[in-house]
């Protein structure tokens, strides 16, 4: 019985290759026992399932989803009763069809028993359906894999080489650890068969078996390195996958494997040497697959061994130079070894030849080849710069390339270019590729634009012009710390480069579409802060009527944000003290505010109204001139994302109290301590910090009318000394605490009234109402929910930022993160900089963090994720510990470094027990 | 090789060829995101996508899309040469191959 069954096998091997699975009527009779037996039984017999030629010509047939639908479920029935039936006379063509319907998307779970029924049967035809099935139908974590474990072991001792072949491909594909375990010795065994069929589909597993259960490697090592000496290209390719595989899992045998590395350049020689074989021709290059695996273990056996990359710079200079670059499959080779050449310890004449093969890639119009090149060279720009250099006009040139993915790897490749020699044609190239740009490169280009011309600019008047025109050309995608960065750069420049500034933008100003919020933010407050040059210079006449004109157009318009108004409103404050014509104007546009519905804008409407009429007086001293920003402040603000701008409590844009709401800016203690420099605010927030004293005089509103005049009198005298007045404000405040009521209060309605009520049930309420408000401008609201103008009263939300120290909270694998706290209230701010120590460009720089239930974590945007040698990037990390529990903090990293992924993980438990016991 | 998907332009799915384990449904979220992205691409464009950590290379014959996930270590232009081999031996094997002999003789595909 048995060897009539294995002649059918063989039959079937042969039949195999006509296709089988639809078997001709005469084969059916003759393999179906039951036809016989039906006839001597005479049992009453289903129909013959439908052939799965006909089942797919059924189902294409179908007009509708519907249709198809029903046809499906049809015929799945119809299979799941014969699989019912236990019938193995159709199982096969069953399952045939199952897959087929599991590929149109329906379940096809039910199939897997069956599948592994058809492996153990003796017929090759359902042994190789059956194997199809469970590769496609089974996955890890199948209990199904214990049964099919022992059909593998069956059949990888098979006498039949294609039984044995099947059961290497099946195991190679879907071996889960268990498996690998059960099964490593076989396929070890099976690796020093005598035929290379078997050898090849062994060598393939045992990658499999590798990467799933390391432990098993060892026991694989002495039949591997005789793979290398085989002639039969199937087994060497094999072979040296298997041989990569390994090393790349370990460097004990990437060790062991050291010794290799000459058989591995003899045989890249013979193929290179060897003429024409037809047997493994691709286009004219002999055997490229081999080629490229072999370059690649050349490659991995180099890495930091100068001895073994001496080896081998002959042979890798050889292949770049004799392999022909007209096909795709040359360019293959040729990439591969320009890899090669840059990753192990070369000869620097080797190096450019490399990069030199890459611009010639960029030159290739196959768009393949270019991305390739593109994608290479950001890799090597760090190492070789000077051989990238000499291509950069290639690169500008990709910047207009009509493919995406090819614009987005020129424009990171342009960033790396630029140096302080070719800053002012690269930027030039880059702001008209900004122009031109999809929305989705706006806002990195211009972040990185503003962060190359910081570094390189080569004086203050291009600095300036070079911000100007990114502001202009990525329109609202700028990010908002660039627009902090180019307000404090004008404001730290000399007189003449803000003069150009006030030009620029003020021609800017009148033209500019009012849908650009980023330009109209830096313009108003440009020409609010400068206004005295608006009309003073030689070529910039501007009357006062027309300024308001144009504030008009701004303030009034829909288009315009609110931030963007509350920009344009403290500007035209400080137009107001700076030219004298324009005050009456300035004072009926402004008070028109105070019955503005948006919150943020009533409150400085009404605020401001104040200074003109009762504080009059005030009005000059707190709306002089900004001293210059702290620098190191802007650093970080304008490394990290937009958003932490403001939590960082540096920036401009807080000093002028108007792109952050006030409480923001007033909570926020850095601001409010610093009093030189934010006149107004430190008046804002002083005022408000006495006027919660008096919250019995809830209904004394209406004598604020009556308020003295006599302290407001002596306050004027004293300009330009800001601490002074601020001094004497607080005297002025306790003196008479409703003058906040009176400043919010007149039309700020219920607001306003309830904050100095004692009613915290309705202040809640309110509170919600203007956070609602908040989230479509704060981009921080996250954590500071108490952000509202009505918190802003509360004394306690302005505490102190004390000095926390810094900790270094992971050193290793060349990355060095370190922390610097500060902490507001129960909010602990962690600035986090990771220095690249190493000499390894790395890439995808990931952190992730996780904190105690009881604290609340929120991970701001690092500044970058990729690290040059020796550069550094920061994060912000918010931390709300609102139960003073200890921080506690388990950190995981992941990284590339030169495209070896990295990946460990630390606890840190030693920060300062100040951010929490205070 | 992570996978490698066979669909039309149609954006049927033909063939799938999986080496690492999923359950069904990330499989078939994988191939819908797959399918619509790579569908979506202009000619003009290159054969690369760097989808979440790996990197897709593609290339249509007629009207069938061949499309594989690899590690971005790999090289992007030999794949497209595995692609190639594969499309000739298919072509050997039934005689200028069509999207319509992949159909019907799904399992030989594979068995290739």
């Amino acid at each position: 019985h048995m060897s009539s069954t294995l002649s059918v096998c063989k039959g079937i091997v042969v039949c195999s290759m006509l296709g089988l699975l639809d078997y001709t009527a005469e084969q059916r009779e003759m393999l179906d026992p039951r036809s016989k037996k039906g006839l001597l039984a005479e049992q009453v017999r289903q129909p013959n399932p439908i052939r799965l030629r006909d089942l797919i010509r059924q189902i294409r047939s179908a007009k509708t989803a519907a249709e198809e639908r029903s046809v499906v479920n049809k015929e799945c029935a119809s299979i799941r009763l014969t699989f019912r039936e236990e019938d193995s006379v159709w199982r096969c063509r069953n399952v045939a069809k199952l897959l087929y319907i599991h590929m149109l998307g329906y379940p096809a779970h039910f199939g897997q028993m069956e599948c592994l029924k058809l492996i153990a049967s003796p017929r090759f035809t359902d042994k190789r359906i059956g194997y199809l099935g469970a590769m496609l139908l089974l996955d890890e974590r199948q209990d199904v894999h214990l049964l099919i474990t022992n059909s593998l072991k069956n059949d990888l001792k098979s006498p039949t080489q294609f039984v044995q072949g099947l059961a290497l491909c099946t195991l190679a594909a879907i071996a889960s650890p268990e498996m690998s375990r059960d099964l490593a010795d076989e396929v070890e065994r099976l690796l020093k068969s005598s035929n290379a069929y078997i050898r090849k589909k062994a060598a393939i597993c045992a990658v499999r078996i590798c990467a799933k259960v390391p432990e098993l490697m060892e026991m694989f090592l002495p039949a591997t390195r005789n793979l290398l000496t085989e002639k039969n290209h199937g087994v060497l390719i094999t072979g040296v996958t298997l041989i990569t595989s390994m090393c790349v899992q370990s460097p004990d045998t990437l060790e062991h494997f050291k010794k290799t590395v000459g058989n591995l350049v003899r045989i890249l020689k013979n193929l290179v040497m060897a003429g024409y074989s037809p047997e493994h021709d691709v286009q004219g290059v002999s055997d490229p697959f081999l080629q490229i695996k072999v370059l690649r273990l050349l490659r991995i056996l180099g890495r930091q061994d100068s001895q073994a990359s001496e080896t081998m710079n002959d042979i890798l200079a050889q292949v770049a130079t004799n392999t022909e670059a007209t096909k795709n499959v040359g360019n293959a080779i040729l990439y591969e070894t320009v890899l090669s050449i840059m990753d192990i310890q070369s000869e620097t004449g080797l190096r450019v030849l490399a990069v030199n093969i890459l611009g010639r890639f960029l030159l290739n119009v196959d768009k393949n080849i270019k991305y390739v090149a593109l994608h290479t060279l950001l890799k090597v720009v760090h190492q070789d710069n000077q051989a990238v250099q000499r291509h950069r006009t290639t690169i500008l040139e990709c910047l207009k390339d009509a493919d995406i993915t090819i614009r987005r790897r020129a424009m990171e490749l342009c960033f790396a270019l630029i140096n302080p020699s070719n800053v002012r044609t690269m930027m030039k190239e880059l702001i008209t590729f900004l122009e031109k740009s999809e929305t989705e490169f706006k806002a990195v280009c211009s972040s990185k634009c503003v962060t190359a011309a910081e570094q390189f600019a080569p004086n203050i008047r291009w600095h300036v012009e070079t911000l100007l025109k990114v502001i202009i050309a990525a329109g609202n995608n700028v990010p908002d710390d660039v627009v902090a960065c180019i307000i404090q750069l004008i404001a730290e420049s000399g007189e003449a480069e803000q003069r150009y500034a006030v030009e620029e933008l003020w021609q800017r100003l009148t033209v500019a579409p009012l849908d650009v919020q980023p330009l109209l933010q830096v313009a108003t407050w440009v020409c609010g802060e400068f206004a005295h040059l608006l009309n003073t210079g030689e070529t910039l006449r501007v009357s006062e009527t027309e300024v308001v004109e144009v504030y008009q157009r701004l303030l009034w318009s829909s288009l315009c944000t609110s931030v963007t108004k509350q920009y344009a409103i403290t500007s035209s404050m400080k137009l107001a003290t700076r030219m004298p014509q324009a005050t009456a104007l300035v004072a009926k546009m402004v008070s028109a505010y105070g019955s503005h519905l948006d919150v943020e804008l009533q409150q400085r409407g009404l605020e401001y109204t104040q200074l003109f009429t009762r504080f009059d007086s005030l009005r000059g001293p707190l709306l002089e001139r900004m001293p210059p920003f702290e620098r190191s402040r802007l650093r970080v603000s304008q490394e990290a994302a937009a958003a932490t701008a403001a939590a960082a409590g540096g920036g401009a844009p807080i000093a002028n109290g108007v792109q952050e709401h006030s409480n923001n800016s007033v909570s926020n203690a850095s601001t409010v301590n610093n009093n030189e420099s934010n006149a107004l605010l430190d008046l804002l927030g002083g005022m408000d910090e006495q006027s919660t004293k008096p919250t019995s005089k809830l209904n004394d509103n209406a004598t604020i009318s009556n308020n003295d005049p006599v302290t407001a009198a002596g306050v004027p005298k004293i300009p330009g000394m800001n601490a002074d007045i601020l001094d004497l404000l607080g005297g002025f405040d306790t003196g008479h605490p409703t003058v906040s009521k009176a400043a919010i209060g007149d039309t700020g309605g219920t607001a306003a009234t309830t904050v100095n009520g004692a009613s915290n049930n309705i202040l809640d309420g309110l509170l919600n109402n203007t956070n609602n408000y908040n989230t479509t401008t704060l981009t921080n609201n996250a954590i500071n929910t108490n952000s509202s103008l009505i918190n802003s009263t509360q004394p306690t939300t302005l505490t102190n930022t004390g000095d926390y120290g810094k900790l270094t909270a992971y050193e290793r694998h060349g990355v060095r993160l370190v922390l610097s706290f500060e902490r507001q209230e129960s909010l602990s701010i962690i600035t986090l900089v990771a220095t690249n120590s190493s000499s390894a460009a790395i890439t995808d720089f990931l952190f992730q963090a996780a904190v105690p239930k009881s604290l609340q974590l929120q991970l701001l945007t690092p500044s970058s994720t990729s690290l040059a040698p020796s550069a550094s990037l920061t994060q912000l990390i918010r931390v709300n510990n609102p139960n003073k529990a200890a921080i506690r903090m388990k950190v995981r990293l992941s990284w590339s470094a030169d495209g070896v992924p990295v990946q460990d993980q630390c606890e840190v438990n030693n920060f300062p027990t100040a951010l929490w016991q205070y | 090789m992570h996978f490698m998907l066979l669909f039309s332009r149609q954006g049927k799915l033909r063939l799938q060829k999986w080496y690492e384990a999923h359950p069904d449904k990330v499989k078939k979220k994988i191939t819908r995101e797959l399918i619509s992205t790579i569908l979506s691409r202009k000619p003009k464009m290159s054969s690369f996508i760097e989808w979440r950590d790996l990197k897709i290379v593609y290339k249509r014959y007629a009207s069938l899309y061949f499309c594989c996930a690899i590690d971005p270590t790999d090289n992007e232009l030999l794949t497209l040469e595995i692609i190639h081999r594969y499309v000739e031996l298919l072509d050997k094997y039934f005689g200028s191959v069509c999207e319509l002999d992949i159909i019907f003789n799904f399992e030989k595909a594979y068995f290739m």
